[in-house]
Order: structure tokens, then sequence, then C-alpha cells
């Protein structure tokens, strides 16, 4: 590659003059993304938590109703379920702002995904922690307050931070629904400066937003790793 | 209720998008057919890379991996199908799907593969080749069966979430299940076709999940609520 290529190489990928107009409009997308991102991770984990304690009450037809909708979260695809809220509840009569949009879906998609996690960190608790704890006189809800979740949370770390932060990724889609994060800043600014630099801007953004996230993920793996016996 | 139903379940038009969804669901089934078998060899390669002795092999390599792991997969094809010609390449949107989708999925079943070929002892690499068995059919024969086996319920729930995936590829108008069925929702201003697509996506999925979530939940031995 000549000098030349790659000056035009850099001048359509990481142009200054592009860079400088358009940044404040992809640091505003940083904002919305971590505004989304952050509201995503508090709902759905705190639902998803309630879900799996609610489910080691074993009221059957509950039980039968979480595993279902869980289940039918896991398998769609998010984009799916974005659009049917997204299209579907206007004409059905209720109007919902795309951010709400945004953040239901992926609450919704990270709370069923956590209920499992939860749940199987629940179910590793051995049998013996229960009796033990049930008979020092503690209630049901006592043993699971005290006993049980503090060891079930703990095994569910590992995977809960791994799709924890697959589905904080999937803000990105908002860019379908109009949503101002990131990915639609740059895609709008791209197409305003038919230069490719927004999307370079807006892929660096999710990098210096994500890389710690992902090496975070990678020490917690480690760090939490549970030598059941 | 009734105008939610008439909104959402109407069989008439779930009837009349059915054509452009079962065409739809073929271009599904092709991006699958595509992106699966990629990623799983990339993977593969990836993992196995990251054993090299070289530092210049497995350094370079792991930046890669977080990079891919760290950008959103719609991110990554935006980039490859509208930042891509900047570059004088034109990619297709079947082309752009596979490149970004390789890149993101080869990614993550290479850290699944590698964690399923360090789980296996050296002393069973040591013992294969002791019987005369070379490096390649060690790996094909004795390691990779063991390493596949212990990380086959990751491997599922990845291959889920390739599957969930292909759905992107509407955003660059390949017209797969979900851009059909959108296109259908555009034109009669029905979220019923959309339903439809949702409840093909979990015909397909849902065994799947079920089976995994099967594989997660069995206790590792006696528990209160097993």
């Amino acid at each position: 590659m000549g000098p030349t290529a790659l000056d035009r190489f850099a001048d359509a990928f990481l142009n200054p003059v592009v860079t400088a107009r358009y940044l404040p409009a992809i640091l505003k997308g940083v904002v919305v993304t971590i505004e989304v991102a952050a509201a995503v991770i508090v709902t759905g984990l705190a639902l998803g938590l309630a879900l799996a304690v609610l489910r080691s009450f074993r009221i059957r037809p509950l039980n039968v109703a979480i595993v279902v909708a869980v289940d039918i979260l896991r398998a769609l695809p998010p984009l799916v379920l974005i659009l049917i809220v997204y299209f579907g509840l206007p004409n059905a009569g209720l109007t919902i702002p795309s951010f709400a949009v945004l953040w239901l879906v992926l609450s919704l998609v990270l709370a069923a995904f956590a209920e499992e996690i939860f749940w199987a960190g629940i179910l590793s608790v051995r049998a013996g922690q229960w009796e033990a704890a049930r008979s020092t006189g503690l209630g049901f809800g006592g043993t699971l307050a005290y006993v049980v979740l503090p060891q079930a949370i703990r095994i569910a770390v590992p995977p809960l931070t791994n799709r924890t932060i697959a589905i904080t990724k999937n803000t990105a889609l908002g860019s379908v629904i109009g949503v101002g994060e990131i990915l639609n800043q740059a895609t709008t600014a791209q197409s305003f400066s038919g230069n490719a630099t927004p999307l370079t801007l807006g892929a660096l953004a999710y990098l210096v937003l994500f890389i710690p996230v992902v090496a975070l993920g990678r020490w917690i793996e480690h760090r939490f790793r549970w030598n059941r016996a | 209720m009734s105008a939610f139903a008439a909104q959402f379940l109407d069989l008439s038009i779930m009837w009349q998008a059915a054509p452009l969804i079962r065409r739809g669901l073929g271009t599904t089934l092709l991006l699958c057919a595509i992106v699966i078998p990629l990623g799983l060899a990339g993977g593969l390669g990836v993992a196995l890379l990251s054993l090299a002795p070289s530092r210049l092999v497995r350094w370079p390599l792991a930046v890669a991996v977080d990079v891919f792991r760290a950008v959103p997969p719609l991110v990554l094809l935006i980039f490859v199908y509208a930042g891509l010609p900047f570059a004088g390449l034109r990619p297709s949107p079947i082309e752009a799907v596979a490149i970004a989708f390789f890149l993101n999925t080869s990614s993550y079943y290479g850290e699944i593969f590698r964690a399923g070929l360090g789980s296996i002892g050296r002393g069973q690499s040591e013992a294969a080749r002791s019987t005369g068995l070379t490096g390649a059919q060690t790996l094909a024969y004795v390691v990779l069966p063991q390493a596949v086996r212990n990380v086959l319920p990751d491997l599922m729930s990845n291959t889920v979430e390739a599957v969930k995936l292909t759905s992107l590829g509407s955003v660059v108008a390949l017209p797969e299940l979900l851009y059909s069925a959108d296109m259908a929702r555009s034109l009669t201003y029905n979220a019923s076709p959309l339903i439809l697509a949702g409840a093909i996506y979990l015909a397909i999925l849902w065994p799947l999940v079920r089976l995994i979530s099967r594989f997660e939940n069995r206790p590792a031995g006696d528990t209160a609520l097993g």
C-alpha cells in the first residue's frame, strides 16, 4: 500500500475534520448507552433474583409460568421482541417511548437469563446446608436469605457477569428503533458526512466502554471460581 | 383485549404473510448453515492457536478475541457493511453477515474450546503420543472428543446465540425471517407477522434452550430443592 492509498484510507476511516465535527454526537450517544445499560442491569438482575427466589417456594403453577416465560425470553432474538413491543403496542393503544422499549425488553431478557443462573446457584447448595440452618431455628425465609442465597449468589457471579455483558452490548439494538445511543449517532453521522470516520469512532467508543468490562469479567471468573467438592 | 388480539394474533394476516415468511425462514436457515460452521471452525482455530508456544501468536490473538467480544455484533456488522465500501470493498448483505459474525462467533466459540482443551489433563495427550499416535491424531481422537464433551452445554448455548444473531441481518436489509416478517408488518400495519416469526424462532430454539437448561440445573449432589 503506497502512501497515497494509506492517506486515502486514513481520510475515510479516521478523518480529523469529521472527528472534530461528530465527536460530540458520539459522546452524547455514549451517555445514552451508559444510561440504558445501567437501568437494564439494575432492573434485570433484581427481577431475575426475585423470580429465582419465588421459584424456590415451589408453587407449581407459578413455577410453570416462570419457566415458560424464561424459556421464551431465552429463545427469542432480542430484536424480534424489540420490534414486537415497539411497533405492536402503539397500534394496540399503548404508546411507550423507544428508550423505554429498549430498557423494558433488555431488562426482561436479562431477568430471564439471571433467573436461570440464580436458580442453578440455589439448586447447587447442598441439602445439609438447609437442614443445618433449619435446625438452628431459622425459618424457610431466613434460611434462604442468610444461608442459601449468599452461597448461591457467589456461585452465580461468574456466569452472570458474562451474560450481563452480552446483554448490555445489545443496547446497540436501540439504533434500530431510534434510541440515540452510540451506534445510532454513528450511523446518522456517517450518512451526513459521507465518511466512515463516525463508524470508527462508534466502534472505538464501544471498545473503551467494554474492553475493561470484558477484562473484569475474566478476572471475576478466576477470582470467584468455586471449588465444589 | 380484543384490540390486543387483533394487533398481535390476526390469523388471516399471518396466513397472508406466510409465503414471504417461509422464504425468510429459508434464508435464516441458510445463514445458520454459514455462520455456525464458520464460527465453530474459527473458534477451534483460535483455541488451538492460543496454545501456540510463541507470544507473537498468542498476544495479538488474545487482543483480537477481546476486541471482537467487546464490540456489539450489530456494530461489527454495520462497520463491515457500511464501512468497508469506503475501503473499496462492497460486501453484499450476506457476505457482511458472514464476515462480521465469523469474527464475533469464533471469538466466543474460541473461548469455549479453550476452556474445554484446558480441562483435559496433559497425561491424556502424553499417553496418546506414547502409543504412537501423531499430534494431529491425538488431538482428533483423544483430546478433542473429551474436551467437547466437557463444554457441550456452553457450545450449545453459544449456538443458540448464533442462531439469534442471524436476526440482525434484517438491519442490513438481508431478507431473512425477521426482515420478511417486519416487511409484512409494515405492509399490513399489524404486528401479527412478527408474532409468527417469533413463533418460528421459538419452534427452532425452544428444544435447545430446554436441553441446555436441563444440563445447567443438574444438581451436583443431594440438594433440598432438586
